[in-house]
């Protein structure tokens, strides 16, 4: 099966509106959690948002004079996904051949109640669209609805899409808002922290919710110089509990195992782990045990979730870039929030800023309904 | 107190859409997690939702629901003593 | 490596009928989706009292695959699933619980029911499926990428079979299609044979 390439990425997130202030952001430990009073929810809550006037004011400067489209009203998640787009999209011609994958769990849920009929605003397939028409994507657009999973599901996807020669590449944009619709549900799961999240710490609350965008080219087309790849991947389900993770972590070591496979690697070629580290009791214990059933007890592993919040559809997607930037600087990100051991099995949380050779790094997420997914991303140097 | 029982045994079946279990099926002091009824996780966050809805109460830490949802016995003697509705 | 696979059993769920590899089974759908529901699970003989808690969407998948799977001794079976309105119809509900201020109680047994790949989670958990599966939304239905992607999944070797299809629910509207894909069956698995499948 033909090798496939990751080419240009970029994000818009509650730390940076690109992927260059965001890496700034990130050495210096910043982390886009707030309290924040958000309408409509009854108390404060702390949460990372992307600041609404600083997008508009990065958003129209991105349009700059090409602005034909002033009259063309823009949600603020539509402004995301296309300011995030846009640096991916002058790297590359589209044509036919291109395939555009749109990964999201609520879309443009935000605004709902505010179109007349049909319900416009809860339309995927709409948001999807308007996003393909605006760059001019020839195919209508794949929309990956998988839970917190889809962003990264989406990588492995465009990868299969272009080993099965169903397109000769993808053009992937991730998204989600922190709205009340998903803030009032996770509050009555009693899963929100109150102060930053703390994932695999032993007082972690539960977690913060964020918002971002990210966007990435995968391509079967070999690059030059530094050049990241995808070396295995697959998306296990638990099958256990359609909100609680699997007690023995079943579906990501398994997702774990079978990504190995593909790679025709064994545990220790991984450098180390970006996990998905939502600092809820459950899922970070699930993790944990997953891990050590990997045989990857002593990898270094963080969670970006501290920087940026939870971003579910977007997560997968944003925290996978982060990670090809971690490779690319040979440079290990510390776990924001991490104090003390706070799963029954230790893991070896990164809890300083390092440089060291890094070469291949496993990427996890999991989510609602026992989904799982494992990506590992390989430098090849040129 | 036994119309209070029984109250809270036709709202638990609603609430937790039992639909194949009857109210006299429901005995007070009969464990409601494990065995029993099967309720799980989601349904203890679901009766936390009852109790602040129905009677005013308002239970965020984990540890306190595991006692008071033992039975409907140990459900309705805390909801007699604490509800503001 | 590539070989031609087959279709060994699908069926179609909607107001008109339930259909089981093109033939009618009696079953009253002509009431609220709700009654249609509980007797279609009554006849199929489940036992399996977690359905009651489900919501449209995942009873309408869970029926279909239950009419699919009941024989099936394999667990080896991904899952592929798309629709056009995502879990809006549970999404409504869960906006009408927080629409008072005076009375917000958010419910969380309905709000889990607000991402629409848990029809597939209540799949999986009920016939055992620790395999792949995914979610696509769609305007209809994309026979194409369906094909294509349940062929990978074969052809790989990541499954011994796909469960794929088309599950839409909004508010009494309905549309299952479900088939399931392997090395042998009744049709041949090809973007016309899907297509009017899934018509």
């Amino acid at each position: 099966m033909k090798k496939v390439y990751l080419g240009a990425y970029n994000c818009v997130s509650p730390i940076g509106n690109n992927l260059m202030e965001t890496w700034n952001a990130l050495i210096k430990g910043k982390s886009g959690a707030k309290q924040e009073s958000i309408t409509g929810m009854p108390a404060d809550i702390c949460a990372a948002l992307v600041g609404e006037d600083e997008l508009n004011g990065y958003f129209n400067k991105l349009l700059g004079e090409e602005n034909l489209y002033t009259s063309i009203g823009f949600t603020k998640l539509e402004k995301l996904m296309i300011a995030a787009l846009i640096p991916v999209i002058k790297t590359i011609a589209i044509t036919k051949e291109t395939e555009f994958i749109v990964s999201t769990t609520k879309g443009n849920i935000a605004h709902f109640g505010n179109e007349e009929k049909g319900y416009p605003a809860a339309s995927l397939p709409a948001l999807a669209q308007k996003i393909a028409d605006f760059f001019g994507f020839k195919r209508p657009p794949i929309i990956i609805s998988n839970a917190c999973v889809s962003g990264l599901q989406a990588i492995s996807t465009a990868k299969r899409l272009i080993q099965m020669n169903y397109c000769t590449d993808a053009v992937i944009v991730a998204g989600d808002l922190v709205s009340e619709f998903v803030l009032s549900g996770f509050k009555s799961f009693q899963a929100l922290s109150g102060t930053a999240c703390t994932p695999y710490d032993e007082a972690r609350q539960g977690l913060n919710l964020g918002e971002a965008a990210a966007a990435i080219h995968v391509t079967g087309q070999q690059l030059t110089d530094h050049a990241f790849f995808i070396a295995g991947e697959a998306s296990i389900n638990d099958a256990n509990h359609i909100s609680g993770p699997s007690r023995t972590g079943e579906g990501l070591k398994r997702s774990i195992a079978a990504a190995l496979a593909e790679a025709k690697l064994g545990p220790n070629s991984i450098d180390f782990i970006c996990a998905h580290g939502t600092a809820t009791i459950y899922n970070d214990e699930m993790e944990a045990i997953a891990i050590h059933r990997s045989g990857l007890a002593d990898k270094p592993i963080h969670s970006l979730k501290g920087y940026f919040g939870h971003t579910l559809g977007a997560a997968g997607l944003l925290e996978s870039i982060i990670s090809l930037e971690c490779l690319r600087h040979n440079m290990l990100l510390p776990s924001l929030g991490y104090q003390k051991q706070g799963t029954s099995l230790p893991l070896a949380v990164i809890t300083t800023l390092s440089e060291q050779p890094l070469k291949r790094c496993l990427k996890t997420a999991s989510g609602f309904a026992g989904t799982n997914t494992a990506v590992l991303f390989e430098k090849e140097l040129h | 107190m036994e119309e209070l029982k029984a109250e809270l045994k036709a709202k638990i079946i609603e609430a937790l859409n039992l639909e194949e279990v009857t109210v006299d099926e429901i005995e007070d002091q009969a464990p409601l997690f494990g065995d029993g009824l099967g309720l799980d996780s989601i349904d203890a966050l679901e009766l936390t939702v009852l109790l602040d809805k129905d009677y005013g109460i308002k239970v965020t830490d984990p540890k306190i629901g595991k006692t008071i949802f033992q039975s409907i016995e140990t459900l309705a003697a805390y909801i007699s003593e604490n509800r503001t509705k | 490596m590539e070989q031609d696979y087959q279709i060994s059993r699908h069926c179609r769920m909607d107001t008109q009928g339930v259909y089981l590899n093109g033939e009618q089974i009696s079953v009253e759908t002509s009431t609220d989706f709700s009654s249609f529901s509980k007797a279609f699970y009554y006849a199929l003989e489940a036992a399996y009292p977690k359905f009651f808690k489900m919501d449209n969407l995942s009873k309408l998948a869970w029926l279909g695959a239950e009419l699919l799977l009941k024989e099936e001794q394999t667990t080896n079976i991904a899952i592929v699933l798309s629709n056009r309105h995502s879990s809006l119809d549970t999404d409504l509900k869960h906006l009408a619980t927080i629409s008072d201020s005076e009375q917000y109680y958010p419910s969380p047994a309905i709000f889990v029911y607000t991402l629409p790949n848990v029809c597939i989670g209540e799949i999986a958990i009920r016939h055992n499926l620790q395999t792949e599966n995914i979610f696509f939304v769609s305007e209809q239905f994309d026979s194409q990428l369906a094909v294509n992607y349940s062929n990978y999944l074969l052809n790989t070797k990541r499954a011994d079979k796909v469960l794929c299809g088309w599950v839409d629910y909004l508010q009494e509207n309905y549309k299952l299609v479900l088939y399931l894909v392997e090395k042998t069956g009744i049709l041949a698995h090809n973007l016309d044979v899907v297509r009017q499948l899934t018509r």
